[in-house]
């Protein structure tokens, strides 16, 4: 895997130019992370299928969840995600205490209310990736002290 | 070599369907969907003895008079269907284990492709060679 120093620079860049492409009038805030959303979720797709490409069939949602947080993180972050809980009806809480994407941006409560925007593309990389396992999800995010955050994944039974 | 393959949708429709004496076309299109059944049963929690259910080849879903049909499910749930020849009994289980292996790194390729929307047909040329490829030459 190439310097993860790439895809974290990309990644900034494409969040600044998602927002910059927005006319002056409408620079609101829902949009723009839904189109980041959107980025991620075709992405967490792809991904997913060359990651499981030789693994063997998940058993279960809990399976699927704990690939989610050990080997689908460690491909992309690099590290695993620190704590995964659940209240077994379908929602899980993902918390990642060292979140690659924000480590460099501050180490505290500055930049707090930017924080959201930089979360938006792996919202979706994870309901992509979840929908193409069968499983549809929302997923939201939430920061209380960087570089610490908490994904939420409510998934929706049919 | 095989005589039909096809790749079904987790819905359970065909994305990519093809078959090489293209007279007799319908009753591949037939087999095919009748097969879809015993793969349901196969990855079902119920059949637990008949495939181990860690492996996602699936192997002989059933045989006809004149055909063998073998199948294999990925973990997104897309499933592969081949219809080979009854007669052509040099064919082993590894050649369609790794045919299978092909089917699934092309499968994976078209995924990626910035171009495909997942859910619609394969038009990829790339996989179409691919297919070609493993499909018999009849003349």
């Amino acid at each position: 895997m190439a310097d993860e120093a790439l895809f974290l620079l990309l990644h900034n860049e494409m969040v600044s130019g998602v927002y910059k492409s927005t006319e002056q009038g409408e620079v609101e805030n829902g949009r723009c992370i839904t189109k980041l959303e959107n980025m991620g979720f075709r992405v967490g797709q792809g991904l997913i299928e060359r990651f499981t490409k030789d693994t063997a069939r998940f058993k279960d949602e809990l399976d699927i969840m704990k690939f989610i947080c050990k080997d689908f993180w460690t491909t992309v972050f690099k590290k695993q995600i620190d704590n995964l809980r659940t209240n077994h009806q379908g929602i899980y809480v993902l918390q990642d205490n060292k979140f690659r994407l924000l480590t460099q941006m501050s180490a505290g409560k500055q930049y707090l209310e930017h924080a959201s925007k930089y979360l938006a593309f792996t919202c979706g990389l994870i309901r992509g990736g979840l929908s193409n396992l069968g499983i549809k999800s929302i997923v939201t995010a939430e920061v209380s002290s960087m570089p610490a955050c908490k994904f939420q994944v409510m998934i929706q039974k049919l | 070599m095989a005589v039909c393959i096809a790749v079904i949708a987790k819905e359970n429709y065909p994305l990519y369907i093809r078959s090489v004496p293209t007279e007799n076309e319908l009753k591949f299109h037939y087999m095919v969907h009748t097969s879809l059944d015993v793969v349901d049963e196969k990855i079902s929690a119920l059949g637990k003895a008949l495939v181990d259910q860690r492996e996602l080849y699936l192997g002989l879903l059933y045989p006809t008079e004149d055909h063998k049909v073998y199948g294999y499910v990925t973990n997104s749930k897309v499933k592969f269907v081949m219809v080979v020849d009854s007669s052509n009994t040099a064919l082993r289980d590894n050649e369609i284990r790794s045919m299978f292996r092909k089917l699934h790194n092309s499968y994976t390729d078209v995924m990626c492709n910035p171009f495909y929307n997942p859910g619609d047909r394969i038009h990829s040329r790339a996989f179409d060679n691919m297919v070609t490829a493993m499909m018999i030459q009849v003349c």
